[in-house]
């Protein structure tokens, strides 16, 4: 595309590229307004901000990098950070293996059941993660949640899921609930979008059912894999709204700095330091950006399975 | 071949179990009044009917601020939805379908883009919409709502695989401008991708709730999801006026999910096929 721009073969050519590029940029413009308004400029601004430190006697001082410096010290940067590290390394894996499992047999069975189960499965990306979060909080109520009533019945306790000790499997839950059928859906497209003569192919060599879903399919629809993963460890790293959620019925477990999201949400909302939430949310940002980059780093080489 | 599916069913009935449970729970529990709910058991199964006594009282709490919240949560998310998807259904043509020099360095930006911490962005523009007096309005939940990088990545791929080339230079030789041949010729084969990134930029208005949480301070402009934050804090911080509340929010909370739903099934056929555009890249 570029070397034909810079070469110039034909006349015809040259015209309709030449009138091209100004028609590409005003059908762009609308977006690109948009972008520099709402993100490139506020993220900019936000650089700014976390530069400088407020202080109640000196007023507004230049502080270069002290800010992150104080931020990778920052215990409750550091504790928020190992918590949303730790639970991406489980719930990831547990999302894509329930989206998988659930995409496989649905690729496998037809009929009504099938249908049915796609919808269903797919039916919590349509529920607000407000309410989904609220919706499991209820479940989860030892006032009125039936996992309390079941235990009840049994006579023993029910353990509460939003205690201090068990609030990560609560929320584990929740998300996996709430993000694994959209995943699900997904990577069902790309497995119907697979030429089935390849099972044929594979089925007359000897392969049976396990083989071709393991050996043929999972391989092929592996970009779809590598996008959920590289969506779902985004997503998880800036865990904000799920524990802000079941905060206030989650009996003090839900600390202010329970995630780095949380944490620079409350320096900037609650305290008013919006110059170290600022730099919070930036170092928070290039941790995201280095998961992402390790990551694709990392799947590129293997390149025959993940390609 | 009967019996070799039979496993397999069984774990489709057992998800199907799972991902309905708290919707079922949801359904059953808005049928019960606060004694009902309290009452200790079977919360799984009906006990009394008092759905339609609970939303007469959803809708007058407060004088209707439930009413209100509902509202304002249609407007944002077609504002909000419908803005973002011309923009983004523009930008997917223009990036798919010209070549113009930085095409390639603005869509990694754009794409790079999605890995920014939604604090990172929200903080600053609550700084900069104070600073022209936008907080605690309309516009600062809907203009940040107009942008959606992956929306616009969605388009590019969409437009690149169903738009031929061939198609859009013929109407150029016959003499059509662009927007004429955006509009009739590459518009009428997106129309699927328009309605998926439609439906995922309504859905995503709709859901939203942090950048209402931190732009809105009266609660008569808060959207669903934030008003019944607030309820949920109200109904926790305060547990012997708390009882009927919950009835609310748990009878808020299945008004507010229906709409969704209901859009989503009938539907299907666009956004099961849009959405399988985006991952076969």
């Amino acid at each position: 595309m570029i070397d034909t721009h810079s070469a110039a073969p034909a006349a015809t050519v040259v015209r309709r590229t030449k009138r091209a590029p100004s028609k590409g940029w005003l059908f762009i413009l609308p977006f690109l307004v948009v972008f520099v308004a709402f993100l490139l400029a506020p993220l900019l601004y936000a650089g700014y901000l976390s530069l400088w430190t407020k202080g109640l006697a000196t007023g507004t001082t230049f502080a270069g990098f002290d800010n992150y410096t104080r931020a990778f010290g920052d215990p409750s940067f550091r504790k928020g950070l190992w918590f949303v590290l730790k639970f991406s390394l489980v719930v990831i894996p547990l999302q894509i293996i329930v989206a998988l499992v659930a995409a496989l047999v649905l690729d496998e069975v037809t009929g009504r059941l099938a249908r049915f189960s796609r919808l269903v499965i797919f039916l919590p990306y349509a529920v607000p993660v407000v309410l989904g979060a609220l919706m499991w909080g209820f479940l989860y109520s030892p006032s009125f949640g039936p996992i309390e009533q079941i235990a009840t019945a049994f006579d023993v306790r029910a353990p509460f899921l939003l205690s201090q000790g068990n609030i990560f499997y609560g929320l584990l839950n929740v998300v996996t609930w709430q993000w694994s059928g959209y995943y699900m859906i997904i990577i069902y497209a790309a497995l119907r979008s697979i030429d089935s003569s390849i099972y044929e192919a594979a089925r007359i060599d000897g392969a049976g059912a396990r083989q071709i879903a393991f050996r043929i399919k999972v391989p092929m629809v592996s970009s779809a894999l590598v996008l959920i993963l590289i969506f779902s460890l985004i997503g998880t790293l800036q865990f904000f709204t799920e524990p802000q959620i079941l905060g206030p019925i989650a009996n003090g477990s839900v600390t202010p700095d329970f995630t780095p999201n949380i944490y620079a949400f409350n320096l900037a909302f609650r305290y008013a330091q919006f110059n170290y939430a600022s730099a919070i949310s930036f170092s928070l940002g290039f941790v995201v950006f280095l998961a992402v980059a390790i990551f694709m780093v990392a799947t590129r080489k293997r390149g025959s399975i993940f390609t | 071949m009967r019996p070799r599916h039979v496993g397999a069913k069984l774990l489709l009935l057992a998800m199907c179990a799972y991902f309905l449970v708290p919707v079922w729970w949801l359904l059953v529990a808005s049928t019960k009044n606060a004694e009902g709910l309290f009452s200790g058991s079977g919360a799984l199964w009906f006990n009394g009917f008092h759905l339609f006594e609970n939303l007469g009282d959803l809708f007058s709490f407060n004088n209707g601020e439930f009413l209100r919240w509902l509202g304002n949560s249609v407007l944002y998310a077609f504002a909000g939805g419908a803005g973002c998807t011309v923009i983004s259904v523009l930008a997917g043509y223009g990036f798919a379908k010209f070549t113009f020099r930085g095409r390639n360095a603005v869509f990694a930006l754009v794409l790079g883009s999605v890995m920014v911490p939604l604090t990172a962005l929200v903080i600053p523009t609550f700084v900069l919409m104070s600073n022209v007096g936008l907080t605690d309005t309309i516009w600062a939940v809907i203009l940040p709502s107009l942008l959606s990088p992956f929306a616009v990545y969605l388009m590019r791929v969409y437009a690149a695989a169903s738009v031929p080339d061939e198609l859009l230079d013929a109407a150029r030789i016959d003499g059509a401008g662009e927007l004429r041949t955006f509009v009739r010729v590459a518009l009428p084969l997106m129309r699927p991708g328009v309605i998926t990134v439609l439906l995922l930029s309504v859905v995503s208005t709709w859901n939203n709730f942090f950048l209402p949480l931190t732009m809105l301070s009266s609660s008569k402009l808060f959207p669903l999801p934030v008003g019944i934050g607030l309820w949920t804090q109200l109904a926790s911080s305060n547990n012997a006026g708390g009882q009927s509340l919950w009835n609310l929010i748990i009878v808020g909370s299945l008004v507010s999910i229906v709409p969704l739903i209901v859009a989503f099934l009938t539907l299907q056929k666009y956004w099961q096929g849009g959405l399988a555009v985006g991952s076969l890249k």
